[in-house]
């Protein structure tokens, strides 16, 4: 078990401490309360909850067992088994923050090198060691563009095609804060719509302007002229981008972002029922001292050696206290250490040819659905891995359709942007989907469209 | 000399892992948008993993030693742990999922805001932080969205005592809310007089570490969480020391509102590096309202034959959301595998031993460091780093110094009301062994201060480095790979 005490340690403890039983240490615990009767079960063995566990965890039916096309801000990729092997090593995981840069050096440089890919990656000059995840770091770029201006700009643009998970995320952030939110107002049709939207909303007020990329619809824009825009007027932009669209795209540093951020989920990091994921964040030089979380720098030690150690902490809560630039004081150090292995091994080559793999997939996909009769692709932008597919029936319903055939079908637009999208449903195809699984999924579809005209046959 | 960095190994033609070849017929890509260069590394499989096992031999950690940080619970991480979290009806699921394919995920979150609640006795729960600190903004949020809904908007004022972590007043401050530091007495409790000072109709509330960060369980909380009530305010619990609480009283029944969980520290999921923690955040009735959406809530009643449904619930007046989906779940399967071996009468073992193991290693120190207040701590306790006679030897020193006995150093110039203070948390998995053999440490070095104050002043010596230029990293800013020196301007 997990206290290795013996009842004679604990009488010697006891007695140098000069206390008769463990009770008297409590006495400045107010007695009313003190030992509190808990209404819990009793301990188990280990064994009795890996096997408890065991059956809880197959009451859920997992994207290993059903045929998977549903992304939206998560994705099911392989995780190459190297990645779990090196996370598996107590060094890493029994390890605390890295504090004590001499006994941390394993942990710094991973995270030096985490920044490096990460920079590579976004195009950008300095990465952070990341946030919680692709919200929270969307979150920390505007709190970040908001200091910039010492709170003289109030006001942030937010695309309608930023994931609605984020901008609820921001607005939590900003709420009692004179930010003013505008750009995905409620009754919009963003798929009709692309950035060049958000460009008459840009003025002297603003901020920072807030875009996706592939956005969540899963389309690509050029944001060149957003970013000029922005730009003109004095604000930031930030670009919320998938890691793995990176290995065949643009990064967002050549079109002007200031910032990108990121959900590094998909780099190594498994569903796990949404968490923990990995908040990536990147920025140019010049804002480096405004970025909040960890940072590690490399620098030297007394023996001349090369060395890592957290810098620029004077921004820090620990050090700063009210003062400091955010009160985050972790970073996602495992699923940092995740992603940078994953990247590592993919390399430059890896990281293309599975950029393109979900690429291909996704096409031969999306134009097999597209011939089916009653169904179209809901925009015609090129998009990577992800479309939005308009359906002959609720989104819903198709997908209640797919489940009992074991296809987790895609995302329900309808949910969070309103009745006008009920029928559109937002499907991932990534390397995991064999081109049976995309069959599959099309001729389940199609049952759709048979059915349908039957019951337009017989009622019409 | 060290590990070399990735970019330095890279050769070009190298690659770790291949994917299968397209099984689609081609489209075109969108050749507009391709980029020109991605400077990522090239290695073999062998190179990465061979990379990062040696940087892993680099670190310190609970497998390999121990940890007296203060503050921090570094407790063993149960391997069982993480077993159950990478199973694959766990690991495999995607958050978006209907709810009625994952009702084993769903009711493992119910079950543990049960268990959060009793252990703590709240009302309600939500699991969405991903932090201590990311709890402790949530936990804000719901006290100023308290007092607005009542109209209240006047009340902006957080009052925090000196011996609070940083956190407190950063996230008060990010939140708007105005920063009051309220003075320890002489005992190291709150003191009354200041607090009554500020209790005032501009109270939004006082966040509160009992036990606090000197190990002391407040003498006076009761008084203090009357006082704040009395005043129209709330008490907000900073939950770090939970440990040397289990089992022993529960922060809702001395009157605390809200109160943030660290899975990380007090329920032994891994502190990985400095992340992922988790931060649940617990409620008292009256702001069962305000908590982060979604919730997890049984949506219809089971009965005899049939489990109740589980799903997601939106309370009343939700503050919002603070991240994504639904939280850290993979350190909620951790959380909840450590909480159901020990069970009801195992987390009243946890905390005794917990605080057993600190009085005991109080006990054999205190002679030879000074400590400033002489009382029962509870979880932990805090000493001076420093003595009169050889004041040149700092809490810094003796810290540095530990690492050459193996030890990792205490948290130390933590908390600020203690001259060079070396804060000390054994945990309740070490052993009477471990503690005599760090307590040797001590006292030995206490010796070498006389005797070699140098040997202190250089240590330590067998660390993978020495001390780091901390001031150059600072300066000259090297963040990435092969980059050089940020230019800033």
């Amino acid at each position: 078990m997990y206290i290795p005490h013996t009842d004679s340690e604990r009488e010697a403890m006891l007695k140098t401490i000069g206390v008769e039983k463990v009770e008297d240490l409590f006495d400045d615990v107010p007695a009313g309360h003190r030992f509190p009767e808990l209404n819990l079960p009793s301990g188990i063995s280990e064994m009795e909850a890996a096997q408890e566990f065991g059956a809880i965890a197959s009451a859920n039916e997992n994207t290993r067992d059903l045929v998977s096309f549903l992304g939206a801000g998560a994705y099911n990729h392989y995780v190459p088994a190297a990645v779990d092997s090196i996370l598996r090593r107590g060094e890493f995981y029994t390890a605390y923050t890295p504090y004590q840069p001499e006994l941390s050096q394993g942990t710094l440089q991973a995270i030096f090198e985490y920044q490096s890919l990460v920079a590579a990656l976004t195009g950008m000059d300095v990465s952070n060691a990341s946030h919680y995840d692709g919200a929270t770091a969307v979150a920390e770029a505007v709190n970040m563009a908001y200091a910039h201006f010492r709170g003289k700009r109030t006001r942030v643009v937010l695309s309608p095609a930023l994931h609605p998970q984020y901008r609820q995320t921001v607005r939590t952030y900003v709420s009692g804060s004179p930010i003013s939110i505008t750009g995905d107002e409620n009754g919009q049709d963003p798929l009709s719509e692309g950035p060049r939207s958000l460009i008459p909303l840009i003025d002297t007020n603003t901020a920072i302007v807030v875009v996706q990329y592939p956005d969540f619809f899963g389309r690509i824009y050029d944001y060149t002229d957003l970013s000029e825009a922005a730009h003109q007027a004095g604000a930031l932009l930030a670009v919320s981008a998938n890691p793995i669209a990176l290995g065949l795209l643009t990064p967002p540093g050549e079109f002007g972002a200031d910032i990108v951020t990121g959900e590094g989920q998909p780099l190594g990091i498994p569903l796990s029922f949404g968490g923990p994921y990995l908040g990536m964040f990147a920025t140019k030089k010049e804002y480096v001292r405004k970025m909040a979380g960890r940072l590690v720098g490399e620098t030297v030690d007394n023996r001349g050696q090369r060395a890592y150690v957290l810098t620029l902490t004077a921004r820090e809560q620990h050090i700063r206290r009210e003062k400091a630039t955010s009160n985050i004081c972790t970073n996602q150090g495992l699923m940092a250490l995740a992603a940078t292995v994953y990247m590592s091994l993919l390399g430059k080559n890896g990281l293309r040819q599975l950029a393109e793999l979900n690429y291909q997939k996704a096409h031969y996909a999306a134009s097999q659905i597209a011939s089916l009769p009653g169904f179209s692709i809901g925009s015609d932008e090129l998009f990577f891995n992800e479309f939005a597919v308009r359906c002959p029936i609720p989104a819903s319903e198709v997908n209640e359709h797919l489940l009992e055939h074991g296809i987790l079908g895609g995302y329900d637009l309808g949910i969070d942007y309103g009745p006008k999208y009920e029928n559109y449903l937002l499907v991932a195809v990534t390397e995991m989907n064999a081109r049976e699984e995309i069959d599959l999924l099309v001729s389940v579809l199609e049952e759709i469209t048979l059915a349908e005209r039957h019951t337009e046959v017989t009622h019409g | 000399m060290g590990e070399p960095q990735l970019c330095d190994i890279s050769v070009k033609g190298r690659q770790g892992i291949r994917f299968p070849a397209a099984d689609v017929p081609e489209s075109p890509l969108p050749e507009s948008f391709i980029r020109k260069e991605l400077a990522l590394p090239e290695l073999s499989e062998l190179d990465v993993v061979r990379h990062f096992t040696r940087l892993s031999q680099l670190n310190y950690s609970i497998d390999t030693g121990y940890y007296p940080l203060g503050s921090c619970t570094m407790k063993y991480n149960p391997r069982i742990n993480e077993e159950t979290a990478r199973l694959s009806g766990f690991a495999n699921i995607h958050p978006l999922q209907p709810v009625e394919t994952v009702q084993g995920a769903l009711a493992l979150m119910y079950q543990l805001q049960e268990w959060l609640k009793e252990i703590a006795g709240f009302a309600g729960i939500t699991l969405q932080p991903a932090a201590g600190a990311h709890g402790e903004f949530t936990g804000v949020l719901i006290i100023r969205a308290y007092h607005q809904s009542r109209g209240d908007t006047q009340r902006t004022k957080i009052l925090i005592p000196d011996s609070a972590h940083g956190t407190n007043p950063a996230t008060s401050a990010m939140i708007g809310m105005q920063v009051v530091q309220i003075k320890s007495d002489a005992r190291g409790n709150v003191d009354l007089e200041a607090l009554k000072a500020e209790c005032d109709e501009t109270l939004a509330g006082l966040m509160l570490t009992n036990p606090n960060t000197l190990g002391l369980f407040d003498e006076n909380v009761e008084e203090i969480t009357r006082m704040v009530h009395e005043a129209g305010g709330l008490v907000y619990g900073d939950g770090a020391n939970l440990n040397a609480l289990l089992g022993i009283v529960r922060p809702g029944d001395l009157g605390f509102d809200v109160l943030h969980f660290n899975l990380h520290k007090t329920f032994s999921t891994p502190h990985g590096g400095g992340g992922p923690g988790s931060g649940p955040v617990g409620v008292a009735a009256h702001l069962v309202d305000f908590l982060p959406a979604p919730v997890v809530d049984i949506i219809e009643e089971g009965d005899d034959e049939t489990p109740p449904l589980y799903g997601f619930a939106t309370p009343a007046k939700s503050v919002g959301r603070v991240k994504s989906f639904h939280g850290h779940f993979g350190m909620m399967v951790r959380a909840l595998t450590y909480m159901m071996i020990n069970g009801a009468e195992g987390m009243r073992r946890i905390a005794e031993h917990a605080v057993l193991n600190a009085n005991y290693l109080m006990a054999l120190v205190k002679d030879t460091y000074h400590l400033p207040y002489d009382r029962v701590c509870m979880h932990e306790f805090v000493v001076e780093g420093n003595w009169p006679d050889v004041a040149e030897v700092h809490a810094l020193d003796i810290a540095k110094r530990l690492m050459d006995y193996r030890f990792h150093p205490p948290t130390n110039y933590f908390p600020l009301i203690v001259h060079e203070a070396l804060m000390i948390e054994p945990t309740e998995t070490e052993n009477k062994d471990t503690l005599d053999a760090f307590a040797d440490a001590l006292l030995k070095i206490a010796e070498e201060a006389r005797q070699d104050p140098e040997l202190l002043k250089s240590a330590p010596h067998i660390t993978p480095i020495g001390r780091a230029d901390e001031v150059k990293a600072a300066k000259e800013l090297v963040l990435c790979c092969g980059v050089g020196v940020v230019e800033e301007n």
